[in-house]
């Protein structure tokens, strides 16, 4: 396998999207999300459950439907035809939750690894052999000798080798991006360590970008170069790993990273209750209604505006540390002023 | 009260019968719990963790082979009649199954799930007395007592946890062991979770035993952690050191797989552990650790190492503790 000749960049813009529950009420899973991932960067996207991570990552690639927004890839706008959404699959691979549940348990590895190159028909351009791109598929994925594999069935593997089959299946296409959903969360502490490690060394022998859907602030910490925190639709805060992880900005990612066990420097804040019903998404920011600052008072002098004023969509900005939060955002406004009058 | 030794488990085997021979997945563990503690199994699948925690109730599966002793309040669980047992259990002690999200009968209110367990041990009781005391569970747990009325499907994975807790909770067990708690909940819920757990252990003084593989998690809510490996303890100590300080190098790999968020050093480094954990069926005559271990040596190979006393109040079995490391340099897990 080549590395990719350009770097790529997957960008999704304003993307709403909508599901209309059985009483009739509209739930806004994706409420206007802004996310950009480039080919070569690795990129968390974390949230509780419900925040719409996960629909985040199927309208990526196709799966999901937007009321409105935007996907492209490439500089172009996602092609919704059949023939469109085949060939940015083969750029775009998304690799499922829950090993066990998303391999075929009648489909023997090879079949597995095989249907991607048989879908996209690849044997035939590639001038190699099938059993050859499959064990090649195989082994980037860390399964060696990969022709052990070729036979056996999912049931006869470990949750650590399911994981791996899965992402070979999504290698052997050779995309340029690979979008991951929670890749480790079903996974035992020891295997964790290694599939993380896996999406690194893919990064660096193939220039693969990786979007990782995860609730899981350490994994983010160890793989990602930057990070996107969702809350009821939207991304509230995103930046370099680094700054957001250590010096978060937006309430909800210090609540987030509080609760981190093990933690000790800072002072748990366990939000109560849960993300609310995106049926009915609050009035202002979002998140008010859990918000810590506005509890305690420390957003008292924009508390009228945190209740009423909805903030806009935070822009996909690939370089910089942003946050949508009235407090944040009056308080960079109060440094500002400082620095003109002195 | 008597005393303050809960449950005491001494040198116990758990054996299943399969047909390519005997698997014996505990082999002589011994631990202990306090009332008022919490003690923590961590482990890989595999380990034998959850057998340890569905034996101390005898609720092992009829193929397995038990030997040892495991003491509740000083009474036998092994050896006792019928009834005896059936007051241990949800009474004496209650388990929080591994899975609550599949757990629950789907077809039952929350409510009548409670229910169950309360009448079974008071059939007398009456319906006035039976919804307070639903009232009363899940607001404990942190639930709104309207919940009794709905059903399964209508909670989050973080309610029915609760709703399972709960449930533990019903007959007022001085001992609740609960097997993989939090497993497969984000963290805020999972924080909740912890918090309803630990606030039960320090107001009602009850003993529990969590088990999990994430060690981050037992550090924070346990006093003691057991570390188990291919159905052995290989480590035992306080919570806190066990997990910043471990002393046996299982114990420092799962350490090490849930990275501090901070630590430079965890940047784009996972660690992981090479290698699965061994059939219990073959193993070797040797460390059972060995094959995966970083720091495997000549000596490891001819016993299986004992249980010792290192530092104070800490044990670990592994015989290279305390020896130079001459040939390798700590090194870090690539993929």
């Amino acid at each position: 396998m080549t590395p990719p000749q350009r770097s790529a960049e997957l960008v999704a813009s304003g993307l709403r999207v909508e599901f209309t529950t059985r009483a009739g009420r509209v739930a806004k899973a994706l409420d206007g999300a802004d996310l950009v991932v480039r080919a070569g960067e690795v990129v968390a996207l974390v949230g509780e459950s419900g925040s719409g991570k996960t629909t985040l990552a199927r309208s990526l690639v196709g799966l999901t439907k937007p009321a409105a927004g935007e996907v492209t890839w490439d500089g172009k706008p996602m092609n919704r035809s059949a023939r469109g959404l085949k060939s940015l699959r083969r750029q775009v691979q998304l690799v499922l939750q829950d090993p066990s549940g998303a391999l075929n348990p009648r489909q023997t590895v090879y079949e597995s690894v095989a249907e991607g190159l048989r879908v996209h028909k690849l044997v035939a351009r590639s001038g190699k052999t099938e059993d050859e791109l499959v064990a090649a598929a195989l082994s980037s994925a860390g399964l060696r000798p990969p022709e052990g594999l070729f036979l056996r069935y999912p049931h006869e593997l470990s949750g650590g080798q399911r994981q791996r089959v899965l992402i070979a299946g999504a290698l052997a296409v050779q995309p340029q991006l690979l979008i991951a959903d929670e890749p480790v969360s079903s996974l035992d502490a020891s295997i964790r360590g290694e599939i993380l490690a896996l999406l690194l060394r893919l990064r660096e022998e193939l220039g693969l970008g990786v979007l990782v859907v995860t609730h899981d602030l350490g994994l983010a910490w160890n793989i990602a170069d930057r990070i996107a925190v969702m809350y009821l639709g939207r991304v509230v805060e995103s930046g370099p790993t680094e700054e957001v992880l250590t010096s978060p900005q937006h309430p909800y990612t210090q609540a987030l990273l509080s609760v981190v066990p093990e933690m000790e420097r800072l002072e748990p804040i366990v939000l109560r209750g849960e993300i609310p019903d995106p049926t009915r998404i609050p009035r202002g920011c979002r998140f008010h209604p859990r918000c810590p600052a506005l509890a305690s008072g420390e957003a008292d002098e924009v508390a009228d505006a945190c209740r009423r004023t909805s903030l806009p969509i935070l822009p996909s900005d690939p370089d910089g540390h942003r946050c949508a939060c009235h407090l944040v955002a009056s308080r960079a406004r109060a440094d500002a002023a400082d620095e003109v009058s002195a | 009260m008597s005393t303050a030794t809960l449950l005491a488990i001494r040198d116990l085997h758990v054996s299943y019968a399969t047909g390519e021979g005997p698997l014996p997945a505990v082999r002589g563990v011994d631990l202990t719990v306090e009332r008022g503690q919490i003690v923590g199994v961590a482990g890989e699948s595999g380990c034998g963790k959850s057998t340890l925690a569905s034996t101390v109730l005898r609720l092992q599966p009829p193929s397995a082979t038990v030997s040892g002793e495991v003491l509740f309040d000083g009474h036998d669980v092994m050896t006792m009649r019928w009834g005896e047992l059936r007051a241990v259990r949800w009474a004496g002690a209650s388990i929080v199954f591994q899975g609550a999200l599949h757990s629950l009968n789907p077809v039952h209110r929350i409510g009548a799930q409670i229910a169950e367990p309360l009448l079974v041990h008071d059939p007398s009781l009456g319906r006035r007395s039976i919804d307070e005391r639903i009232e009363a569970l899940l607001d404990q747990v942190g639930l709104d007592p309207a919940r009794a009325r709905s059903y399964p499907h209508q909670l989050s994975g973080g309610q029915k946890q609760r709703v399972m807790i709960a449930m533990a909770l019903a007959c007022d067990p001085e001992l609740v062991v609960a097997d993989e708690p939090t497993t497969a909940l984000d963290v805020m819920v999972q924080a909740q979770v912890l918090g309803v757990l630990s606030g039960l252990v320090r107001e009602r003084g009850v003993g529990m035993m969590m088990i999990s593989h994430d060690l981050s998690v037992l550090a924070e809510l346990c006093d003691r952690i057991t570390v188990m490996y291919a159905g052995r303890v290989v480590e035992e100590g306080p919570a806190g050191k066990v997990f910043s300080a471990p002393i046996h190098p299982y114990s420092g790999a799962l350490s090490a797989a849930f990275p501090r968020v901070g630590d430079p050093a965890a940047r784009f480094s996972p660690a992981g552990l090479p290698g699965d954990p061994p059939d219990p069926r073959n193993l070797s005559a040797g460390c059972s650790f060995a094959p995966r271990c970083p720091r495997a040596a000549e000596i490891c190979l001819p016993a299986e190492p004992v249980l010792t006393t290192h530092l104070d109040d800490r044990m670990a079995a592994c015989v290279r503790i305390g020896q130079p490391d001459p040939l390798r340099e700590p090194t870090e897990v690539a993929g």
